[in-house]
């Protein structure tokens, strides 16, 4: 199969469905002439040109806007720069988009998509690395995405463009240049289905975004020691996959949750929380969280590194779980 | 200009439903059997009624939390709404928005907003849809002089501007944000002078005047239809009663509420058509009336409809509706 990149298939998606759907459009800073400033749009440039909208750094309309042209036949797509924004208009969308429908008793459609880059890169500090998809997972109101692969970019793009309900979706920085095979016909991916990212029969680790690779790597050289993980990436928080997680964890009786948000009541939590719930009888050991420690993304290299997980720390974490396996 | 008497009669009439339905409202908090809050639009029914005349049942509006002359002036169904301040399964968001999150998409109103300037950003979404669409409808993003100091305000007119959007903005100055008067809290003397930071029009006018502001208000539309873009209206009125129902009203002294009184838009337009011989005593009571008998119909309808199953709260999150598991 050929091979494209993430953020060629996000463009890829956004194509597709621009060429059937006369009422999609997108829009947000840097995007029209520059296409995104990590290139998520590289492959958009010179297409659509009325329809690929640079905009003021007006994020309080940059989402707000979305809700009415929404609401008025549209399907925007607004772009929120770097998820550390979206605090900046996060009233439009904590207060507006999200309520609408639910406040009007149905009223609505809202097929409308907040998407941007989340996450660490090299040194960007502060506001413009963190991750924050719990917080969209924890408020009503939006379907939350946030894929690994080119592949699942791609199929879940689709899925969101053709939806009646808002989307955030979240793409992590060091995954644009990432690449990985795409099929060249159509498809959608479902919201809510989970992914078997390796097949595993010692502990499930439960993952998503750069984390599913961390923790791909993880599994790799846990094998080494004869440890054999199961790697499910959720893919989408709302709604998450409960069923796949639960007969994962029926299976291999030990869980590792591990995301690069903020372990402290991150989603992991909830993960773990429901997985006690449910299978409580089936586990062999607590589950353990793998998340960052709760401090804000530092500049300084060593210090990103300390705070933020990788690979390493998912291993420690199973050795800890499975313990004498 | 020159009126019809039908034309004339028509504002008068949709401004007594407006203040009927309004006083109604205020009695029934007042004998509890209206929960929550309720915001009155008494005294400010020129605005609402004087815009709403220009515009088409597929033009746009974004409202506020004192939003029911708006969706009263836009063609909304008085049962529902009045069944939603009832909290009632028949009501316009069927008992989950209440009086501050009040819609109706069927006659373009973008809903009702319990946050200040909340609507404005709404808008202009609205009016980008209208321009990528090639449509001629329009929006009338209505706001207060609390709106104007927000954020909100600043990015959604600069944004309207750059993009000549087909948005209205129709600042309703009623002199008081909650409780604190906008001399203390707004830089300028004319919420319309900020226009001139975003390069449109704005124009301050008397919001008492439901023909100024039904004339300003036209002149505004016919430039945006037109593809001229936005424009800034203030309508300069005076909130009568307090910022909602049951506010003791501490900061203002009772008799400057009276005197304004002497000056309602209902009072004046009523002396005005007297004059011109547009409106006998006779069709006065006649209108006064049918309001009457309309907004008793409404508290009748809204009495006798059903509360909401309980569960029902778990549904109108999402269009494929899984309930709270999601």
């Amino acid at each position: 199969m050929r091979e494209i990149t993430f953020s060629e298939a996000l463009g890829e998606a956004m194509y597709e469905e621009m060429s059937k759907d006369p009422t999609i459009f997108t829009y947000g800073e840097d995007i029209a002439k520059q296409g995104g400033i990590f290139g998520a749009y590289k492959s958009l440039l010179g297409k659509f040109p009325d329809k690929v909208i640079d905009t003021p750094i007006s994020e309080e309309v940059i989402f707000g806007s979305a809700l009415g042209a929404a609401l008025a036949g549209m399907r925007p797509v607004a772009e929120f720069h770097f998820a550390d924004f979206l605090f900046t208009g996060m009233t439009a969308v904590a207060n507006q988009i999200m309520k609408f429908r639910y406040m009007t008793g149905g009223q609505a459609k809202l097929h409308l998509i907040l998407r941007g880059p989340d996450g660490i890169s090299k040194s960007a500090a502060a506001q413009h690395s963190e991750s924050i998809e719990t917080i969209f997972m924890h408020v009503p109101g939006i379907k939350v995405i946030i894929p690994s692969t080119p592949y699942d970019m791609k199929g879940l793009f689709k899925t969101a463009l053709t939806s009646d309900d808002p989307v955030i979706c979240f793409e992590h920085k060091m995954l644009y240049g990432i690449k990985g095979p795409v099929p060249e016909e159509e498809y959608y991916i479902p919201f809510g289905e989970a992914d078997i990212k390796k097949d595993g029969k010692d502990v499930t680790i439960v993952s998503t975004s750069r984390m599913v690779h961390e923790s791909l790597k993880a599994a790799k050289n846990l094998e080494k020691e004869g440890i054999d993980a199961e790697v499910i990436d959720l893919r989408t928080l709302v709604p998450w996959d409960r069923e796949k997680v639960l007969e994962s964890v029926k299976k291999t009786h030990h869980l590792v949750v591990a995301h690069e948000t903020w372990k402290r009541g991150g989603w992991g939590a909830e993960v773990a929380s429901v997985v006690q719930e449910k299978d409580f009888d089936y586990l062999d050991a607590p589950i353990l969280r793998v998340g960052a420690h709760n401090v804000h993304i530092p500049f300084s290299a060593v210090l990103q590194d300390f705070v933020v997980p990788d690979h390493k720390d998912v291993e420690k974490a199973v050795k800890s779980v499975v313990g004498g396996v | 200009m020159e009126y019809s008497k039908d034309f004339l009669q028509n504002l008068y009439t949709t401004m007594i439903r407006i203040r009927v339905f309004e006083k109604k409202a205020e009695e029934l908090f007042l004998q509890g059997k209206l929960p929550g809050f309720i915001h009155l639009y008494i005294g400010e029914e020129a605005i609402a009624t004087g815009a709403m005349a220009n515009l088409k049942n597929d033009d746009y509006i974004t409202s506020t939390h004192r939003g029911h002359g708006h969706m009263i002036a836009k063609g909304a169904d008085i049962n529902k709404m009045m069944a939603e301040l009832y909290g009632k399964e028949t009501g316009y968001c069927k008992g989950k928005g209440g009086s501050m999150h009040i819609a109706d998409l069927s006659i373009g109103v973008l809903g009702a907003n319990g946050e200040v300037a909340g609507g404005l950003p709404i808008a202009a979404g609205a009016g980008m849809a209208i321009k990528l669409q090639k449509k001629d409808d329009v929006v009338i993003a209505f706001f207060g002089d609390g709106a104007s100091n927000r954020g909100a305000f600043h990015e959604a007119l600069n944004w309207c501007s750059i993009y000549k959007l087909p948005v209205i903005f129709l600042n309703e100055n009623n002199q008081f944000a909650s409780t604190e008067r906008v001399q203390e809290t707004t830089s300028v003397a004319n919420i319309a002078d900020r226009a001139i930071g975003y390069n449109i029009p704005g124009v301050s006018i008397d919001g008492n005047d439901v023909i100024a502001v039904y004339e300003t208000v036209k002149a505004a539309v016919e430039r945006a239809r037109s593809g001229g873009g936005s424009t800034l209206i203030e309508a300069k009125t005076y909130r009568i009663k307090g910022h909602f129902v049951g506010d003791p009203t501490l900061y203002r002294p009772k008799q400057e509420v009276e005197e304004h009184w002497a000056n309602e838009p209902i009072g004046l337009f009523e002396n005005r058509l007297k004059e011109m011989g547009m409106l006998s005593e006779e069709e006065k009571k006649e209108i006064w009336n049918a309001a009457h008998k309309e907004v008793e119909g409404a508290v009748k309808f809204a009495e006798s409809s059903p509360y909401p199953a309980p569960e029902e709260a778990l549904t109108d999150l999402f269009v494929d509706d899984a309930g709270y598991d999601y």
